[in-house]
């Protein structure tokens, strides 16, 4: 049989990744998964997440029937319910009574027709999106600077640039296979020099020439003393600001008044003087230099202000438009960059038009067909829910995201939804923490079905094809929207066949009058205004614009020094460089920062699902300086009790000099789903930029102390646990298992009658091995059913467990050996066995033990060695900073 | 002029005891051996596998004639050969057929005797213990020609003539005082897995109950009346309720006895010319009934006739075997945990597996195992070198620690 191979792109980062994907199995949602060679976003590469895609297609967790009020019912009965009770809400509230919002995880189809159903036909503004969370101050910044949301460059550019500054990024573990195309071009260019801007040594600094471990927050006076060091050395381009800018005097002044010595700066931004002046040295003496800016730029108060100061110095020095330069945002989601292109934000109308132009309210009205299109911007994320909060909205629509985790104070959120009159939410997950609030739930397809556009963050459209049928009843989020908009009256509008009309549309509109006669805009596809369905079938990647003057696509903007400000000339913005909002005090003396792990996306409603994925860093944990830790009593393996002003989490504690003394760092992924006390969301103050909206998520006051459990547990069980009471759970999917971490401060009486009562499951066979040392509060008990594994839990009065690696691979196995069945409470294989230890390479999945041993055994001295010895390192390539750091400490143990 | 030794006794404690001698002063002694037993020194505890049929009387001999010949050792052995006295002054050793032999050391290994409880009946015909070849020669005879057997007593020797009985097709019932079996060697966890092991091979026990009452029929055991009542049938009752030193010589001589032959470290009796071993003697108020520590004993005393450096005997942790094929099982030290002792235990009901250790003070104190004995000797090294065993307690009781882990 010949197996289909399908080109299609990754869901996850905003890099965008080509992916060939082999359906083996259309039935059984078998696929295997390569990176495509001739993508030009990844050209083959896959990071350890995009690699693992195969093991999260499964139909497990996935809703696949529509239900109201917790019944399962068709769809009409569904899409009725929506359409009534939307309508009826704004019939008598009106159309700001109900609000959409949605995610960067659609594909620009449903995006579109979920815009134009609110802004066009409900006429609200009231559709945000869970991109506000991500990068709507990196939008505000291009649109101030640019007056337009355009990306000058593209991911060439870091492979033709000589300085790479990686500012509030992690592109390590975030952008993986970006990181991987800077590591080459270094191997290529030596002169190449690399600086990393983070509070936090992460994995990227790994590569770096010079890391600047600056103060949280203080990006933007660093920028801003930038600006004036170019100002004082002479590195200005006069001519290109005297040509193609405005503002620069102003912006220089605010600059000088905030920074103007190196000392300043250096003061400021916790650094020394001399890595300052290094930063601005290389940087006012390089050409071709490219500033890359993420979430640790735009997750903050004054993110927006922090990428003009980025952008500022860009213009000062004439480094943007050409090949190898320019200030590059990195987003996160796959199609955060399409959702722009919609208008999916509450402040932007659609194809790149504002709400606030009635030009463009007018010409968008006349396309649509629609008088009532929004004259006005909606409520941005964090303000809507407070509205939901306060009861002005009364329905929302939440689509394919899961906002009772993600958002800022988390619980409020969470709060909000349970008292909202209507709450309907699509997506392909049955249970996340927001869809269990929900009153209509609508299954929509997954990554794997779904059929459309995305957009990555270098302006490049790919197309998403589908491997297989949709599953169930799912439906794509087009169909889903355009049929409760055909309910609501306005059929003749969204009467779409497939995704290609709808992108034929968005392609038309994105042309429509976008010429000289009014203000031309940056995002024009006009060339697919009549694509055929065979045509966009066999898309190719190709970067926006595409017009007829260029029909291939756009590589870069802004070469001609032409902006789309009235002026056509770029704009400076003077910037005020402003601490955190909230900054620590006594009661709560640490700064959070919170951000993403290699092997995890989001809500882990994929990710969670891959027992691959989930070797790494397996439980939501709390990165502290080790003087703090001492300080505060705190010890790797530790849980640790986080709190702040708006609510509190517990995690496992990991000390580590990569972190700054007064902060602390927690991954953003856990949910009530997987952990009992995991969610970050929920301590993140609700601090947003005044011009963005954008919550400040990087910097939250808390407070931290040692969880005082009086047992540490871990259970691997085959089938699901129902487990209540317990304080700390976190659920950890593995390969024919799950494990779950526990602690608490009350001791069940009788453990093994406690695992009994926790298992859904009637224990009919009564197999139980048991091991235990009272005095150390050990106890050990398994449960064999049929000679096979069925469960087994490990309790300790201290935090050390065993190493679940070897335990794991006896869930695969048909039967127990005796000596594995001796050795089995031990958590260690019998003589002879391999325990490969906590997995470190999640591609290969190579533990850290069998590197350990591979090192010593056969001399390895490089992360290449390791490579051809054992694989790991050489296929996402986001493990060799760990790889290097152990070869490195192993070679210092050798050297003591 | 050789020294002369005679050794009373032809078993396995005397006779270790000489051939540690010879090792280490061939020359020193002319050696002359008394056994009641017509028989060279064989091993005891394979007595068991001689029952089952496994092996026969010629497998266990540790020493046949041609050994004693060899090394120039006077054997005489037999019932007449029994020795009956002793003439401490004139240092002649007598037998009961008059033969003689005088003595410039003489080494008491007289072993012990089963105890025989006095049972209203206990004279009657089949009704035996289980200690020698003949007893062996007799139970077997018995097995070919009659059903039922009973044994009293549930320790060690007890639970190995049932099996090896049942094995030769007799029913067998184990009657036991005590609540669980080899209750001096397990728990009552243990004894319980023993116990329920052992009915599954086709046992049957009455624990917690002793025999009241042997009835004969023409002088033949017929049936034995139980403490709770019930009545059994009964073709042969083996008496295995434990063993006495046996010292009516030592004590008719006029050495020092109290529960056994008073020694000394050197092993030796109140008599300086006189040394004892085995489980005659009562050390430092102990008494002994395993190899081992009998084996270290013979070493010692054999060092002291050598007039070598003379080592100091010191009693070693008793640890324990169960032949029965199937069922493995050591204990050591003191097992049972007194009170606030710590446990660790581990049990696998399914294997058949239990294991306990009795941690104080970081130190093993007690050695329980059933069902895998892989580790005991691991075990006992920890526990007789007083091994701190904290940096190895989390694995501890899963043996010893695979070298991948240390890598």
């Amino acid at each position: 049989m010949i197996k289909t191979q399908i080109k299609t792109t990754c869901p996850y980062c905003g890099v965008g990744c080509g992916i060939i994907a082999t359906v083996d199995d259309p039935a059984g949602h078998q696929v295997s998964i390569q990176g495509d060679p001739e993508h030009p976003a990844n050209f083959g590469k896959l990071c350890s997440k995009g690699a693992a895609l195969s093991d999260t297609v499964s139909l497990e967790n996935r809703l696949l029937y529509p239900e109201v009020s917790g019944k399962r019912c068709d769809w009409d009965t569904a899409l009725d319910a929506v359409a009534d009770g939307l309508t009826r809400i704004i019939r008598d509230y009106g159309p700001d009574a109900v609000a959409f919002y949605v995610s960067g995880q659609l594909l620009t189809e449903d995006y579109y027709v979920a815009n134009k159903l609110m802004k066009g036909f409900i006429g609200s503004a009231n559709i945000d999106t869970n991109s506000r969370l991500c990068m709507s101050s990196a939008v505000a910044g291009y649109k101030r600077a640019f007056g337009a949301d355009a990306v000058p460059g593209n991911y060439e550019d870091l492979e033709l640039a000589d300085l790479i500054v990686l500012t509030g990024s992690n592109t390590a573990w975030c952008h993986p296979v970006i990181f991987q195309r800077i590591r080459k071009a270094r191997e290529k260019n030596p002169s190449l020099k690399i600086v990393v801007i983070d509070p936090r040594r992460t994995a990227t600094c790994d590569s770096a020439d010079l890391h600047l471990a600056v103060k949280p927050g203080m990006d933007g006076l660093l920028f801003n003393g930038l600006l004036s060091f170019l100002a004082q050395t002479g590195a200005l381009d006069k001519v290109y600001i005297d040509a193609h800018t405005e503002g620069f005097d102003s912006a220089l002044v605010s600059a000088m008044a905030s920074a103007g010595t190196i000392a300043d700066v250096a003061e400021g931004c916790g650094l020394t003087a001399a890595d300052v002046e290094q930063f601005f040295n290389w940087f006012a003496g390089t050409r071709n230099v490219v500033t890359v800016y993420s979430q640790g730029i735009n997750q903050s108060g004054s993110g927006s202000d922090k990428c003009n100061a980025i952008i500022n110095c860009h213009l000062a020095t004439g480094k943007i438009g050409q090949p190898g330069m320019g200030p590059f945002s990195f987003t996160g989601q796959p199609n955060a960059m399409g959702g722009r292109e919609v208008g999916g934000l509450a402040n932007t109308l659609a194809a790149h038009m504002e709400l606030d132009n009635p030009e463009q309210v007018d010409l968008v009205g006349r396309f649509w067909g629609s008088d009532r299109v929004a004259a006005r911007p909606g409520l941005k994320a964090v303000e809507l829910f407070d509205a939901i909060y306060d009861g002005s909205v009364k329905a929302v629509w939440i689509i394919a995201t899961n906002p009772v985790v993600t958002l800022p104070n988390a619980d409020k959120i969470k709060a909000a939804l349970k008292q909202c009159e209507l709450v309907i939410v699509s997506d392909c997950i049955e249970a996340t923490d927001t869809m269990d609030l929900a009153h209509i739930k609508l299954p929509a397809l997954g990554w794997s079905e779904k059929d459309g556009t995305v957009t990555n963050m270098e302006r490049r459209i790919s197309r998403q094809r589908p491997l297989f049928q949709a599953s169930g009843m799912a439906k794509p989020d087009w169909w889903i929207i355009c049929q409760v908009a055909t309910r609501m009256g306005y059929r003749e509008a969204f009467n779409y066949r497939t995704s290609a009309d709808i992108f034929r549309e968005h392609a038309a509109l994105s042309g429509f009058e976008n010429d000289d006669s009014g203000l031309v805009r940056d995002f024009n596809i006009s060339s697919f205004a009549g694509i055929k369905q065979e045509q966009f079938d066999q898309l190719q990647p190709v970067q926006w614009p595409v017009t007829d003057n260029a029909p291939d696509g756009t590589a870069r903007l802004f070469g001609d020094g032409q902006f789309y400000t009235v002026s056509k000339k770029a704009q400076f913005i003077a910037i005020q460089p402003r601490p955190p909002v909230n900054a620590p005090n006594r009661q709560y003396p640490f700064t959070l920062n919170t951000g993403r792990l290699r092997d995890q996306w989001h809500t882990m409603t994929r990710t969670g699902l891959s027992a691959r994925l989930n070797a790494h860093k397996p439980e939501p944990f709390v990165e502290i300086h080790p003087a703090d830790a001492a300080e505060y009593k705190l010890k790797t393996q530790d849980l640790a009790v986080l709190e702040s002003r708006w609510g509190s989490m517990i995690a496992r504690v990991v000390t580590t000099d990569s972190q700054q003394p007064g902060s602390v760092f927690v991954p953003m992924h856990w949910t009530a789903q997987l952990s009992s006390r995991g969610r970050i969301g929920a301590l993140v103050n609700p601090v947003v930029d005044p011009c963005s909206g954008q919550p400040e998520s990087k910097q939250t006051p808390v407070a931290i102390a040692r969880y005082p459990a009086k047992w540490y547990g871990m259970i691997l069980s085959r089938s699901p646990l129902m487990i209540t009471g317990i304080e700390y759970v976190v659920k950890i999917k593995g390969n024919g298992f799950s494990r779950y971490e526990l602690a608490d401060s009350t001791q069940p009486h009788h453990w093994r009658q406690w695992l009994e009562t926790i298992r859904s499951k009637p224990v009919e066979n009564n197999d139980w091995l048991e091991y235990s040392d009272p005095e150390l509060g050990a106890y050990r008990s398994a449960l064999v059913i049929d000679n096979r594994l069925d469960c087994c839990l490990f309790v300790s009065s201290t935090p050390v467990l065993p190493e679940p690696a070897w335990l794991a691979t006896l869930f695969s196995q048909e039967t127990l050996s005796r000596a594995e069945r001796l050795r089995l409470l031990s958590g260690l294989p019998p003589m002879g066995g391999e325990d490969c230890g906590r997995i470190v390479c999640s591609c290969f999945n190579v533990g850290e033990k069998s590197i350990a041993k591979a090192v010593k055994t056969f001399g390895l001295n490089n992360v290449e060695e390791i490579g051809q010895r054992l694989s790991a390192g050489t296929g996402c390539g986001s493990c060799i900073p760990e790889l290097k750091k152990y070869l490195s400490q192993n070679a210092a143990a050798d050297r003591a | 002029m050789k020294l002369k030794l005679v050794v009373i006794g032809n078993g396995m404690a005397g006779m270790r005891t000489v051939e540690s001698l010879i090792e280490s002063a061939p020359d020193l002694y002319d050696i002359t051996v008394f056994g009641a037993e017509p028989y060279g020194n064989y091993n005891r505890i394979l007595l068991t596998p001689v029952l089952y049929g496994e092996k026969r009387v010629d497998d266990i001999m540790i020493h046949d004639f041609a050994w004693y010949h060899k090394h120039g050792i006077t054997l005489y052995c037999g019932p007449d050969k029994t020795v009956v006295d002793v003439d401490r002054e004139k240092q002649i050793v007598i037998a009961r057929d008059g033969t003689q032999a005088y003595y410039d050391k003489l080494l008491i290994a007289t072993g012990s005797v089963p105890l025989i409880l006095p049972i209203p009946g206990r004279d009657a015909d089949g009704v035996m213990s289980f200690r020698e070849i003949a007893d062996v020669e007799a139970m077997i005879e018995k097995s070919e020609t009659r059903q039922h057997a009973v044994v009293l007593g549930g320790g060690l020797l007890g639970i190995e003539a049932a099996n090896g009985l049942q094995q030769r097709g007799m029913n067998v019932t184990v009657v036991n005082r005590a609540g669980h079996l080899l209750n001096r060697q397990l728990d009552d966890q243990a004894g319980a897995m023993l116990k329920k092991q052992l009915e599954s091979k086709g046992l049957s026990f009455k624990l917690g109950c002793t025999i009241n009452n042997i009835i004969a029929v023409e002088g033949h055991i017929s049936q034995v009346e139980l403490s709770d009542g019930s009545v059994l049938q009964a073709d042969l009752l083996i008496m295995a309720t434990g063993i006495l030193p046996n010292m009516m010589l030592a004590r008719r001589i006029g050495l020092d006895c109290e529960q056994g032959i008073v020694v000394d470290d050197s092993l030796r009796t109140s008599d300086p010319a006189i040394y004892s071993v085995g489980e005659c003697v009562q050390h430092r108020g102990e008494l002994f009934g395993l190899v081992a520590p009998v084996y270290e004993q013979a070493k010692v005393c054999a060092q002291h006739l050598a007039h070598k450096k003379a080592p100091v005997y010191q009693s070693l942790q008793p640890a324990t075997r169960l032949k029965v094929t199937g069922i493995d099982l050591f204990s050591a030290g003191d097992f049972a945990g007194e009170a606030g002792a710590e446990q660790i235990v581990f049990i696998d009901p399914a294997l058949n597996i239990y294991k306990k250790l009795i941690i104080k003070n970081s130190l093993i104190a007690g050695v329980l195992l059933y069902g895998d004995t892989a580790d005991s000797a691991w075990y006992l090294d920890l526990l007789k070198n007083k091994i701190d065993i904290s940096p190895l307690r989390d694995g501890l009781i899963f043996g010893q620690t695979p070298l991948s882990v240390a890598a």
